[in-house]
């Protein structure tokens, strides 16, 4: 019986959202398909991966995603320029953790210096991020992106209690924004239409669902992304069209199977290559759900994500 | 296309008699729709109806069972092709290849492996499913002993026999006699043979193809054959070929009902890097594959490829569910916090780890609240100071503890004072509200 494939073409398309300036910049999203369906559309753009830095040292990070890092991990230049030199690091993403207060408490002036050198000694696009503390990000992400105006960097990430701050700051000083709401397809578009409302345009956004780690609530982030994709693509809803984040590296390296050494539990095997594979897995189920950019630690799980992307274009 | 709850009333008796169980027929046509019943129910129901109903109710990716006994697996029922819409029916099944290459030592080193490779994680045993065995030597005799191996060295494991080779299918298929193994396979150039063999030894046939164009014309003209269990492959090795094929073939059969490619799907994809096959591994198990079949099964790739296909298989609409009791994080002594939650998996994976990374050794009591979140079961008046009260004074953990302390989540710290009230002698401790601020808040205690 002769089989005529059903192609789907789809009413909306994703935003094609350019980071970063001059040779080294990065463009997400532009597809009119869904992930890797290139088969009946079009998909202009890689998905990016960008590595993970601190503007502390890693002291909380797993021993074998910091032993990769170990020379360059005590000061964030040196960590950015072996990224960028040595790992060939499409982007950076730089964590500004140590502004919170329960760990270093560093100020908003000198996150703003740790931008500021950061950007002299790379050049490629740098996503700046904060603690994660809603209320100490906004003065940090403000400082942060006046250090960084007219970079056009990536920064985040705004969310419900903060976005006001964040996105006028990141308005008045040319960068793109990450709005990041907790697991949940309505939140997500309500924070996205309350950024726009202050005349943030929305062709300047990055979407953060969320991300959980493998094991952790996968399935809840896969299953958000992929209905935000389908409503970007066959609702043509415009509130659900920006390119989507999967901030993996944090969620990934803080769970059992990331940190439990094989001595403990032999049935888990060896602990380096279940570590590596936890990251690209997550990561891999996430391109494969719609993430466009993703923020990850170790360099070998970079690597084998990045391969298995030229596999599927 | 399935048929609508409507369109199948109209071909009920229209009685509503009740022999069915249900008030009316248009009752139990709206349950015939979402396949909660079926038509047997109906004692009155016309011989056209019934052919109209069987075909159009028939499963749009044909359901069967691969392999025999307690270790057999189910595949297809599939009917959707997003997750999120309704449930993926049958998770898909991981086989590992031996070549019939391999010495009796090393084969039988192998099937010893996939008989240990069970492990337990939330409550569910996840394992290794088949043995792939290939017939790399084209020997028939070397397949046959080699499938002697497997079958001693892993009993009941369900097997494909891997060979387009007729004689060496034949030979093989014999030694798992009433074990329903597969046959792959069938290809343009063999499948009268193999259809012949797969009838008279009760096996699924696998049928190869090369594009999904000549996968249904063969699927149909095996059919015609008489063989009706089949599992497909569109020849799609890579991962841009596996994600556009699989992708084709389950909108066809969902979307279309088109018969000829309503069969589940096996994806090869043994690679020589084992991460690199892993994450070709997340694509197969995310897009549609029923059987996986891998090179190699190290204890680090299966437990992440399991716990990917525990994931995405899921059942959206059911939170995943821990066992209620009282678990000890680290080691605890007697002087230890004592934590409660609510038993939804992640729930319970977030608190306890965040505890663990604390290095603070603690006890986490997890109540029964029927997978809901804190507050959600709070809400929902299955998290109340009653029933804490009741499940701490039952759990007898109070013969463990030093001190009656007990720790409540912070979105339910109103509880504090009822709990107070309804466990005598115990005083109770207001925690954070988000399990991230577990080890400033243990660190603060000292």
């Amino acid at each position: 019986m002769a089989f005529t494939p059903a192609k789907e073409t789809y009413s909306g398309k994703v935003y094609s959202v350019a980071i970063g300036t001059g040779e080294g910049t990065g463009t997400v999203g532009g597809e009119n398909v869904l992930p890797f369906h290139s088969f009946e559309g079009a998909a202009p753009n890689r998905p990016v991966i960008a590595f993970e830095i601190q503007d502390v040292p890693p002291a909380d990070w797993p021993e074998s995603v910091k032993k990769p890092f170990e020379a360059v991990s005590d000061d964030p230049v040196k960590w950015a320029r072996f990224c960028q030199d040595e790992l060939k690091a499409k982007a950076i993403a730089l964590r500004l953790v140590g502004t919170h207060p329960d760990r270093e408490n560093r100020s908003a002036e000198d996150a703003a210096k740790t931008v500021k050198d950061v950007l002299a000694a790379v050049n490629v696009p740098l996503i700046i991020l904060g603690s994660n503390h809603a209320e100490k990000d906004a003065p940090v992400l403000v400082a942060a992106s006046e250090a960084a105006k007219d970079k056009n960097c990536v920064i985040g990430k705004a969310q419900e209690a903060n976005y006001k701050t964040i996105a006028a700051a990141a308005m008045a000083n040319n960068h793109k924004i990450i709005a990041m709401s907790e697991l949940d397809i309505n939140l997500s578009k309500q924070l996205n239409i309350l950024i726009t409302q202050m005349g943030f345009e929305k062709e300047r956004l990055i979407t953060d669902p969320m991300c959980s780690a493998l094991g952790y609530g996968l399935e809840y982030t896969y299953s958000v992304m992929e209905r935000i994709r389908l409503a970007a693509l066959t609702q043509n809803d415009a509130t659900m069209q920006p390119p989507m984040l999967g901030d993996i590296g944090m969620y990934v390296w803080k769970v059992k199977e990331t940190q439990a050494p094989e001595a403990d539990l032999p049935h888990w095997g060896s602990l380096e290559e279940r570590g590596i594979a936890w990251e690209a897995v997550t990561a891999t189920a996430l391109l494969v759900a719609g993430a466009e950019l993703l923020i990850m630690r170790h360099p070998k799980a970079v690597e084998e994500v990045q391969k298995t992307i030229e596999e599927l274009i | 296309m399935a048929l609508t709850g409507v369109e199948i009333f109209k071909l009920l008796p229209k009685t509503n008699c009740k022999k069915c169980g249900h008030p009316t027929c248009l009752a139990f046509a709206m349950k015939l729709a979402q396949r909660q019943a079926t038509l047997d129910s109906c004692p009155d129901v016309s011989e056209e109806a019934k052919k109209v109903l069987g075909e159009a109710s028939a499963p749009p990716v044909r359901p069967m069972t691969f392999g025999a006994g307690d270790k057999a697996v189910k595949m297809g029922e599939e009917t959707v092709l997003f997750r999120h819409d309704k449930k993926f029916v049958n998770p898909c099944a991981f086989a590992v290849e031996i070549k019939d290459t391999l010495s009796e030592a090393d084969i039988a080193a192998i099937a010893e492996e996939v008989v240990k490779s069970e492990i337990d994680r939330v409550g569910q045993k996840l394992r290794i499913d088949a043995i792939a065995l290939t017939n790399a030597s084209g020997d028939a005799g070397k397949l046959e002993a080699a499938a002697k191996t497997v079958a001693a060295k892993a009993a009941g494991v369900p097997v494909i026999i891997n060979t387009q080779n007729t004689q060496a299918a034949e030979a093989a298929v014999k030694v798992f006699s009433d074990k329903r193994p597969l046959i792959y396979g069938a290809t343009a150039a063999n499948f009268e043979a193999m259809a012949n063999i797969a009838k008279a030894n009760k096996a699924i046939l696998g049928v190869g193809a090369s594009g999904l164009d000549e996968l249904s014309t063969l699927t149909d003209k095996i059919k015609g054959l008489g063989v009706e269990d089949m599992v497909i492959d569109s020849g799609a090795r890579k991962a841009k070929e596996i994600i556009e094929n699989n992708t084709l073939i389950r909108r066809a059969a969902i979307k279309k009902n088109f018969k000829p490619l309503g069969f589940p799907i096996i994806n090869f994809i043994q690679r020589e890097d084992s991460l690199h096959e892993a994450l070709l591994g997340v694509i197969a198990i995310t897009k549609y594959a029923s059987i996986v079949v891998l090179s190699s099964i190290e204890k680090w790739k299966n437990l992440a490829l399991f716990t990917l296909r525990q994931n995405i298989y899921t059942d959206p609409q059911v939170p995943m569910q821990v066992e209620q009791k009282v678990y000890p994080i680290g080691e605890p002594k007697p002087e230890s916090p004592l934590f409660i939650t609510t038993n939804f998996s992640l729930t319970y994976f977030i608190v306890s780890g965040e505890i663990e990374n604390s290095k603070v050794a603690s006890r986490l009591a997890v109540m029964d609240c029927e997978g809901l979140s804190v507050l959600t079961a709070w809400a929902a008046g299955k998290f109340t100071a009653s029933k804490i009260a009741q499940f701490i004074t039952e759990s007898g953990v109070e013969k463990d503890i030093a001190t009656k302390e007990l720790i409540i989540p912070g979105y339910v710290a109103i509880l504090s004072g009822s709990i107070e009230d309804k466990l005598p002698g115990w005083k109770i401790t207001v925690g954070p509200r988000e399990a991230n601020a577990i080890p400033a808040f243990l660190r603060s205690r000292g």
